[in-house]
């Protein structure tokens, strides 16, 4: 809905794609919108999309690195479907974006870079400026590198080191389009570049000759503002997921008085989260980098023994490395808690693409009867709470938990509100008290069935636990069937009674509606937009978007009762709607299965839900 | 950092480390001594019994830890030195003993040993080299002879034998001994030594294994012969070994040779003196490859050089960024950077 005045129109909401290649700044390049976006107090997501090699041959399609924004003055769930205005910066990154971008979008190109030597690197075959093949979109086609090579004529600067700036002339002219304040964007520059005063000036100097070059050609027929969007009272900042993890895990160090110790191999798209925790020595968190997935997972498990709050992170295959350590975090009841950032597989599969398909995996991917806590974490931001949570619910009830994130979540970005660490909940580890009279080390508590944390050290609690099958109550080694059966089941009970100790599930939408589609993890703000744009559209529907998946919130059955038809959304080819029908076989499940290695849009999901409504 | 050796007496014996579990190793097997041998070092070393952890993976000689009544944890195969290495870092006070075999440690685990080695954690390792798999009944392992016939090398093995004490110093090992377990006396003043030494000390037990691999290590360790095949080695004393200390060992050009005392002019003043705590291994190396009838196995402390642990490193780090690091709270870090405020 738009209202036009003095040029200015008033939008609800936009979504930009800034496109270049890999040596074209274009990851800062946002990020640099992103900041002025939050000072100009829009809610807003972004996610990059970048090749998998650091230099993909110049030029070419395989090196096209872009990021995308999706901002407004409403609640912003994703990082958006279609970019409505596309920052190209050379051929390739026109091509490589043309389908992601609205039928009717703006294209802000450097004609400089549209060589033909460049238009044919890009496979292109005519140049796509004046081939009509850009028909309906109003193409911005400015001479950037010359106009930044003019912007900076002045300073004493080669021009060599001038070019590196003209991803700024892109953002000057994008700051015109959107009436953007440069406040934010000069202090950057002028922390940034602290020791360079001439850099600073250069990309000053850039960045207003953009703003400056849009307003005297008239580029845009309008310009646009978003108004701030309704955020609460508080202090916000942008986080990604795998950040949001790291402090989470960090604030829950602190909410339990233990020491953080994480050993981790490197691999994409978890290695973030291993180097932050490696930055933060000051709160005493220990950062191993093993030497494989295994060591990573077993010195956390030493650890975990030793008394520290014990984390791995990984990714798929990682995760299939670390299935037998797994089965010994189940068989010694320690804590644990794995993050495994989902990427496309199987094996090496999709490295830089998210997906939803370790859920089996997590589940099920051990030798034995091997339960654990399987959490998901649902936006960037709940990557902070989910963390949180997971170590709360492993110290607590002495059990391995994995945290499922995926690769969108890790590396896309959204409106963080900073949560006090005193008004977090407190985590208390059960810890045995040196001479305990009473201590055994298979002794269970009554509510949860956990077992006590004995930590070497200690006076009076010498122990010995391990792989071999432990006797009920004294954790002596044992061969007796009627104890393995027994110990079989308590680890399963103690697992599933985690229900007791955590939230209901919840509904959005119309709650008398006979349709609901479910989620899990990664795919909320997706499902969620789709969902709310069908309620203001008129149409009855419900969301339930799972966070826990073992042990289900108890109240998951009750909800499926209500419902007539039942649809399942997942990005893998139906690992949730299939535990689903094992643990809740009465009820009928439909299923809605993509597996691309993109997420889903808001535009496949209501269509695919109004189909759905009309059956 | 705390010093894990308690100057104060403790007032500690043999009995406080004797576990109330069966000791379920076959009659004869060389682990027993073993066994006896750690229970007679650990009351000596000054450290709380609480302060104890024994570590281990899988295989006959990782049953180590139910047979001690100290903390302990019964790992999954070949990763022992994984999970001992967490327990250190995360709290350096305790002394940490980790059991291992030659099937855990130089197969399956063999990337761990390595870099275990190299990482250097203030832990001891006991490596039972029996040079076959026990438990899973004879089969070869990565220290069994070539040429040796086994359950899964019927027409002999076909691959040359990792050497334990060479791999330890080509992985940058800053500590290495060996000992026979026909020899308590040994086993205990050398595990004594590796307790004390800071830093991975990895000690090779020539073990027997009775049952599939019985006298494997016989030229070294049967009373008629062993006189002319051990060398204990002992820092600032040239290399002297026999019957009646007759022979020794001189260093010939670039390569190790056994010598006779007042033969061809030979006078004690030619052998070669061990210095264990020379940083160049080249000696080293040669010493943990003697091996008979050529020449006598080295026993003793082979090489043992001073360098700083890796948990000692990680702790001052610690220390230093708790005082440098503008974050004294977690709600510093989650407010640093760029923020906003909404009223």
């Amino acid at each position: 809905m738009t209202e036009v005045k003095n040029k200015i129109i008033e939008l609800k909401n936009a979504v930009i794609r800034f496109a270049g290649d890999s040596g074209d700044g274009m990851q800062l390049t946002g990020n640099l919108f992103s900041d002025s976006t939050a000072f100009a107090g829009n809610d807003f997501a972004t996610f990059p999309d970048y090749p998998a090699e650091i230099r993909a041959p110049q030029g070419t399609v395989a090196g096209v690195s872009g990021f995308q924004i999706h901002f407004g003055s409403n609640d912003i769930h994703t990082s958006g479907d279609l970019a409505d205005v596309l920052v190209a910066m050379n051929p390739a990154s026109l091509k490589a974006n043309m389908n992601w971008i609205t039928k009717d979008a703006i294209i802000i190109v450097d004609d400089d870079a549209f060589t033909e030597k460049n238009i044919t690197k890009a496979g292109y075959e005519d140049n796509p400026l004046s081939d009509g093949s850009l028909n309906g979109h109003l193409v911005v086609n400015g001479p950037i590198a010359t106009l930044t090579k003019n912007a900076v004529s002045e300073l004493d600067i080669d021009n060599k080191s001038a070019q590196k700036s003209k991803n700024m002339f892109a953002l000057g002219m994008i700051f015109y389009m959107f009436n953007r304040d440069f406040t934010k964007t000069f202090s950057f520059f002028e922390n940034k570049f602290k020791s360079k005063p001439l850099v600073v000036e250069a990309n000053k100097l850039v960045l207003k000759a953009g703003y400056h070059y849009a307003d005297t050609i008239e580029a845009f027929v309008n310009t646009y503002k978003i108004d701030p969007a309704p955020l609460n009272k508080g202090t916000y900042r942008n986080v990604t997921g795998n950040l949001a993890t790291s402090w989470g895990l960090l604030a829950a160090a602190e909410r339990s008085g233990l020491k953080l110790f994480i050993g981790s191999y490197p691999i994409t798209p978890a290695t973030e989260i291993l180097q932050e925790l490696a930055k933060h020595k000051q709160f005493s968190a220990i950062s191993l980098q093993a030497e494989d997935e295994i060591a990573g997972i077993v010195s956390t498990l030493g650890a975990s023994f030793a008394g520290a709050l014990p984390v791995t992170s990984t990714s798929g295959p990682g995760l299939s490395l670390k299935s037998e350590a797994l089965g010994l975090a189940v068989m010694t009841e320690l804590p644990l808690v794995v993050v495994d950032v989902q990427r496309g597989g199987p094996s090496t599969g999709l490295p830089t693409k998210s997906e939803q398909s370790d859920l089996y995996q997590a589940l099920f991917g051990r030798n034995g009867e091997a339960p654990l806590i399987v959490l998901a974490a649902s936006s960037p931001s709940d990557c902070f709470y989910s963390a949180f949570e997971a170590v709360k619910l492993s110290v607590e009830h002495m059990t391995p938990v994995i945290l499922l994130t995926d690769g969108s979540l890790a590396n896309g970005s959204e409106v963080f509100k900073i949560p006090k660490v005193s008004d977090l909940p407190k985590i208390y580890p059960p810890i045995v008290k040196e001479n305990d009279p009473h201590f055994q080390s298979y002794k269970r508590d009554e509510k949860k069935l956990s077992r006590p944390w004995a930590i070497p050290g200690t006076k009076g609690l010498r122990h010995r636990i391990g792989g071999l099958e432990k006797e009920n109550i004294t954790g002596n080694v044992s061969h007796s069937p009627e104890n393995h059966q027994l110990m079989s089941k308590l680890r399963e009970e103690k697992v599933e009674r985690v229900s007791n100790f955590i939230v209901n599930q919840d509904i959005i939408g119309n709650p008398d509606a006979d349709t609901l589609v479910v989620s899990w993890g990664g795919t909320h703000g997706v499902m969620l937009t789709a969902v709310e744009q069908l309620l203001d559209e008129g149409h009855s529907i419900a969301l339930a978007h799972f966070k826990h998946i073992k042990p289900l919130p108890k109240n998951a059955g009750e909800i499926f009762s209500r419902y007539e038809k039942i649809l399942v959304c997942e990005i893998n080819l139906g690992q949730f709607v299939n535990y689903l029908r094992m643990r809740l076989p009465q009820f009928i499940y439909k299923q809605y299965n993509k597996i691309q290695g993109l997420p889903f849009t808001v535009a496949e999901l209501k269509k695919e839900f109004i189909a759905l409504l009309n059956e | 950092m705390e010093s894990i050796i308690d100057t104060a007496k403790l007032e500690l014996t043999k009995k406080d480390f004797e576990s109330d579990q069966m000791v379920k190793w076959c009659p004869g097997c060389g682990d027993h001594a073993i066994l006896k041998s750690v229970e007679n070092v650990f009351p000596e070393l000054g450290i709380a019994k609480e302060d104890f952890v024994v570590v281990s993976g899988i295989g006959c000689s990782s049953r180590f830890p139910y047979y001690m009544n100290t903390y302990g944890i019964h790992g999954i195969h070949g990763r022992a030195a994984a999970l001992a290495t967490g327990i250190k870092i995360a709290n350096p006070k305790l002394s940490v003993w980790m059991i291992t075999g030659d099937g855990d440690s130089m197969a399956i685990g063999g990337n761990h040993f390595i870099h275990v080695a190299r990482r250097n954690p203030d832990i001891n390792i006991l490596l039972f080299n029996n040079k076959i798999y026990g438990l899973t009944k004879g089969q070869y392992s990565p220290t069994t002879p070539k040429g040796s016939k086994t359950k899964t090398s019927p027409q002999g093995s076909f691959e040359q034998p990792f050497n334990p004490g060479e791999l330890v110093m080509g992985a940058r090992g800053k500590f290495f001994a060996r000992v026979v377990d026909t020899n308590i006396k040994m086993m205990t003043q050398v595990f004594s030594e590796a307790a004390k030494h800071k830093g991975a000390s990895i000690v090779e037990i020539l073990a027997n294994c009775v049952i599939f691999n019985n006298k494997i290590h016989g030229l070294i360790t049967s009373r008629e012969t062993k006189v002319d095949n051990q060398l204990f080695l002992e820092a600032g004393k040239p290399m002297r070994f026999g019957k009646d200390n007759e022979k020794g060992i001189i260093l010939n050009g670039s390569h190790l040779e056994v010598v006779t005392i007042g033969e061809n002019g030979i006078t004690e003043d030619d052998l070669l003196v061990h210095n264990p705590e020379r940083e160049d291994s080249g000696i080293h190396i040669m010493l943990a490859n003697m091996m008979p009838p050529e020449f006598p196995a080295a026993l003793g402390v082979i090489r043992s050089v001073a360098a700083p642990t890796v948990e000692e490193l990680i702790w001052d780090s610690i220390e230093h960024e708790k005082e440098v690091s503008p974050y004294k709270c977690v709600d510093d870090l989650l407010n640093s950077g760029s923020t906003w405020s909404v009223d």
